[in-house]
């Protein structure tokens, strides 16, 4: 085996909701450019190790790496954060009254001070810019990235129920996939400036590109909502493709459809992998899709990972049989 | 030339805008409208509802695109008014003129917006409209009791008027200057709400309207931009606040009551949430139907056995509430849908 470094790496992540452990120490490596499959019955804990990945909840054990680069944790030295408010709060008051020496009105600037200053720090608390992460890191306090940060970092998802917003067109959904990418403030539309256009130019025929990779350029102005269900899959792949992530997570991409969507559904995946150079870890119950494009598969079970291997070394795990078809099943077999 | 202008937003929202300008008037000019009230009367009019047009379109911000229930919206426009009060009247003793005012106004209420907003950042929906809505009730509360600085109930009078060059100081009998300014007002505000509408902001808004969660997975920071939300919301309310506290030269607590929200939301309700246009035409409708139909109702049915003992101006929000109810059911999307014509087409993005 190559030593090559896994784009996502996890350690014995867990997560647990009050007693209920959803997902109990699972270890995985997506290895680059490869396409990997989670799989296990219902209520396995797939989606909720999918929530974990992309920020939605953060990890109660273990940690994620994407590329080398911590992603989740769970909180650590959190109570940290207070001395940092604090401190930005005294410096504002400080700064106020040495202002307002000079305008013989020390007190009352220091006020002022200290409500701008610490109005700005609770501001930067609740919005988490990236120059405020970046302190917390320095104190060593450790939170998990929020979804809209591991999308910068590089792991888009779709979702199991489609998430799609519903009443804009199919372009603007895919617009709205370049965000993580494209950095135009409040002035520079307000003021049409040329970089507003030319971010909007670039926005539009990324998801031009984008439409056509997955055959819906024809139906660009439709409103997502009108769309077919296949054809919401896969705008919701292109939604994620947007973002020019390292990693797409898809979260039963072919769920619902018919024989002959999934098999083009299995086209799309291969072919945005070899096109974009993304790695794709998904999770699929249909097992034609899973056994036709997987080059490694995990199997979860009451959220513990139960095997991990090629879809041959996977049909054939007696742990495997069990956990989808119960004792008996996999002792006769 | 459709096209054209589907690229040229702005120079369209321009053209409309000085179409409405001059028919307007000249519709007021004649007899059928003078039987209603002199012209005088109908330009002042105007003007009036000018301040209820930007309050929707600032909603509209806010609820419209950002999909945040605000019950609480007369609180930024309170706020604007009292920082003009503040800013430039003989009161206070500050002498800001009006042109400096507006941005003034602008910003210390969306500074307002964003403390507001912040708080429920969290909440949703209903949770989000209950707590709104207790700011809307606390910021007037707090004008009328800190009557040290604000002369309570009596309010603050003698503001200072907008002053020009050539038309001098802006009289309260002469409604020309006022109608004009309006009209400008509302094209900045339009375009710039336009503008951001359709841009990567407006984008973001709109996602996180339709699905938060989906929002947040695609790159958007949802705590800033539904405070941006908040904060340009607010501030569309607070140069409202200024031009209505400049028009009046005079501000009370009881000219933000909750009743003030409310009317703004049906504005937005009846012309059709989340429709630039919609939300101002709704707005214009609405107070006219407010504060001419029902007065002209009551004279007119007046010595009428049954109809002319009905005080209409009692049974307004009787009457507002049926229409939402019927609009709600017959016509959800408003009298103008937000419609598919006005979003990001192929080629709307322009070289």
């Amino acid at each position: 085996m190559t030593k090559k470094q896994p784009v996502l790496e996890l350690k014995g992540v867990g997560r647990t909701f009050g007693g209920l452990v959803a997902v109990n120490s699972v270890d995985l490596e997506v290895a680059a450019g490869s396409i990997t499959s989670i799989i296990g019955p219902n209520g396995a804990g797939k989606t909720t190790l999918f929530n974990v990945i992309s920020g939605i909840y953060a990890p109660t054990k273990g940690n994620i790496t994407l590329s080398g680069a911590l992603l989740a944790t769970p909180d650590h030295k959190t109570e940290r954060e207070a001395f940092l408010w604090g401190a930005f709060a005294i410096a504002g008051i400080v700064i106020g009254a040495i202002a307002g020496l000079a305008i013989d009105a020390p007190a009352g600037l220091a006020g002022v001070g200290a409500i701008v200053s610490s109005g700005a720090i609770l501001l930067a608390a609740v919005s988490r810019p990236a120059w405020y992460v970046r302190v917390c890191a320095r104190l060593g306090i450790q939170r998990s990235a929020r979804p809209n940060d591991v999308v910068f970092l590089g792991i888009a998802r779709t979702f199991q129920n489609i998430r799609l917003f519903k009443e804009m067109s199919a372009l603007e959904n895919v617009m709205v996939g370049t965000h993580a990418r494209t950095d135009v403030g409040l002035f520079d539309a307000l003021l049409d400036t040329r970089r507003f256009r030319r971010t909007e130019k670039e926005s539009e025929s990324q998801a031009l590109t984008l439409l056509q990779a997955v055959g819906l350029e024809d139906q660009a102005n439709v409103a997502a909502k009108n769309l077919a269900y296949g054809d919401q899959r896969r705008l919701e792949v292109a939604r994620a493709l947007a973002s020019t992530p390292k990693l797409l997570l898809l979260d039963e991409p072919a769920a619902g459809m018919n024989p002959a969507e999934t098999a083009q559904m299995i086209e799309l995946i291969k072919s945005i992998r070899d096109k974009f150079g993304v790695t794709v870890l998904l999770i699929e119950h249909d097992m034609r899709v899973v056994m036709g494009i997987s080059e490694k598969i995990a199997v979860l079970d009451h959220g513990e990972k139960i095997a991990e291997g090629t879809p041959a070394e996977i049909r054939s795990n007696p742990r495997v049989i069990e956990a989808y078809l119960g004792r008996g099943a996999a002792s006769g077999a | 030339m459709r096209e054209y202008l589907l690229r040229h937003r702005s120079l369209d929202i321009v053209i409309k805008l000085i179409g409405v300008a001059i028919v307007l008037p000249l519709l007021a000019a004649t007899p059928i409208f003078g039987a209603f009230q002199p012209f005088n009367g109908w330009l002042t009019g105007f003007a009036n509802a000018a301040i209820f047009v930007m309050l929707a379109i600032g909603l509209n911000i806010v609820v419209g695109k950002a999909g945040l229930l605000d019950l609480g919206f007369a609180a930024f426009f309170a706020i604007g008014a009292y920082t003009y009060a503040f800013g430039a009247s003989a009161y206070s003793g500050n002498d800001i003129p009006f042109w400096l005012m507006l941005p003034i106004g602008a910003i210390v209420t969306a500074i307002f917006g964003v403390a507001i907003g912040a708080p429920t950042l969290r909440l949703r929906g209903d949770y989000l409209a209950i707590v709104t809505l207790g700011f809307g009730e606390i910021i007037p509360n707090v004008l009328l009791n800190s009557d040290k600085y604000t002369l309570g109930t009596n309010g603050i009078s003698g503001l200072n008027r907008p002053e020009l060059p050539i038309i001098g100081v802006f009289k309260s009998n002469e409604p020309w200057p006022w109608f004009i300014l309006a009209v400008v007002l509302i094209g900045v505000i339009m375009i710039a709400a336009d503008r951001i509408s359709f841009s990567r902001i407006g984008r973001a808004w709109e996602a996180i309207r339709e699905d938060e969660l989906a929002a947040a997975s695609n790159g958007i920071n949802t705590v800033t931009f539904k405070l941006l939300a908040f904060a340009i919301g607010a501030s569309t309310a607070g140069i409202a606040g200024a031009f209505l506290a400049s028009k009046l030269s005079f501000v009370s607590p009881d000219q933000f009551k909750f009743s003030v929200s409310v009317t703004v939301l049906s504005m937005l309700v009846l012309g059709g949430i989340g429709n630039l246009w919609g939300a101002a035409i709704g707005a214009f409708l609405l107070y006219f139907v407010q504060s001419i139909l029902l007065k002209q109702l009551n004279e007119g049915f007046k010595g009428v056995p049954v109809l002319g003992e009905i005080d209409f101006l009692q049974l307004q929000y009787l009457l507002f509430g049926l229409a939402l109810v019927i609009m709600m059911l017959r016509r959800p999307g408003g009298l103008f849908p937000e419609r598919r014509a006005a979003r990001h087409r192929v080629g709307t993005a322009k070289e």
